[in-house]
């Protein structure tokens, strides 16, 4: 290997370990938002190790405590996840997985983070590393993370409590706010269909079941415009 | 099984195969115009609702508290490029100065 080459993969890797580090305080604050929603620590960690994929996570939690029932908060984290199904069929032709069992676990590592890695890398080869290194090293802070938050929540009372009930809407925001941006291809659409699914589900709020103006809210999709294109 | 061990697994079942398929089946199906319009737009319209309801609301009424001062310090902070952590972190402070105060 050449030096240049050692380099990339050097950059490469630490690239793919400091997100794994900096994803820490959204695992806490998901561990916390899990308990303070009624779910006990075992759930919390159920979810980031099986479900392993935050928006969906936070949503699950988030509908389950505002009192949503089974259907509502299944459904809205499912639809979350239905992006990562497109960020699979990107990575196929990086990432070649083969065999099944190698399928199954690059299947379990496909979130938004280990994508971009991937798709940043300037070569399959660092793209196989900083998805495997990425993925692993988000896993792992993520889990840990999930399991301090979940058992620090019981000790939060009072001022602490609000500001954990602040956190999770910003969580939210701040998962959403990439997506307006001019950086985003269409921000415009984007934000019609943002503004749309935030005033359906607030109008909605006081007159259908928990949770179920979140789901309700996927119709400001048509919003987006550009169906015939 | 209580209710809330069910939707944690279904949904983990769910959101894993969603991953899954995405690894298996044929790039053309999920590559349909429409399919990737809906997947494109699908978390701009569940995340603002998401923070909607998780700022403004308490059970099925509307109310303004703590929180909403938190989301609008949190927008503050992301427009100016701020870091994630360092967005939570002020959204929580102002949640709980809000709390201290009322």
């Amino acid at each position: 290997m050449t030096d240049d080459a050692a380099a990339t993969r050097r950059a490469t890797i630490r690239d793919a370990l400091g997100l794994g580090v900096a994803v820490g305080l959204y695992g806490a604050a998901f561990g916390a938002a899990a308990v303070a929603a009624g779910l006990d620590a075992w759930q919390a960690c159920a979810l980031s190790l099986l479900m392993f994929t935050g928006a969906s996570q936070f949503a699950l939690v988030g509908v389950l405590g505002a009192g949503g029932g089974v259907l509502a908060a299944v459904g809205s984290a499912v639809l979350l996840g239905t992006r990562n199904t497109i960020y699979g069929v990107r990575l196929v032709p990086l990432l070649r997985p083969r065999g099944g069992l190698r399928r199954l676990g690059t299947a379990h590592l496909v979130i938004d983070e280990s994508t971009a890695l991937a798709l940043a890398a300037p070569d399959p080869g660092n793209a196989r590393l900083a998805f495997t290194v990425g993925g692993g090293s988000i896993f792992l802070g993520w889990n840990l993370t999930t399991l301090l938050g979940a058992l620090g929540a019981d000790a939060l009372t009072g001022p602490w409590l609000a500001a954990l009930d602040a956190v999770v809407p910003a969580a939210f925001l701040a998962l959403l706010w990439p997506r307006l941006q001019r950086s985003w291809a269409e921000p415009g659409a984007q934000r019609r269909v943002a503004l749309g699914g935030a005033v359906v589900a607030l109008a909605l709020t006081p007159v259908v079941p928990a949770g179920v103006q979140v789901i309700a809210a996927v119709a400001a999709v048509a919003l987006a415009g550009g169906w015939r294109r | 099984m209580s209710a809330t061990w069910v939707a944690v697994l279904a949904g983990c079942l769910g959101c894993y195969l969603l991953k899954l398929a995405g690894l298996s089946v044929p790039a053309a199906w999920v590559e349909h115009p429409v399919v990737r319009r809906v997947v494109d737009f699908v978390p701009a319209a569940l995340l603002a609702a998401l923070v909607a309801v998780q700022a403004a609301t308490s059970g099925s009424a509307l109310v303004v508290d703590g929180r909403l001062a938190g989301l609008a310090v949190a927008a503050l902070a992301l427009a100016l490029r701020a870091p994630f952590v360092v967005v939570l972190l002020l959204a929580g402070a102002t949640g709980a100065l809000v709390h201290v105060l009322a």
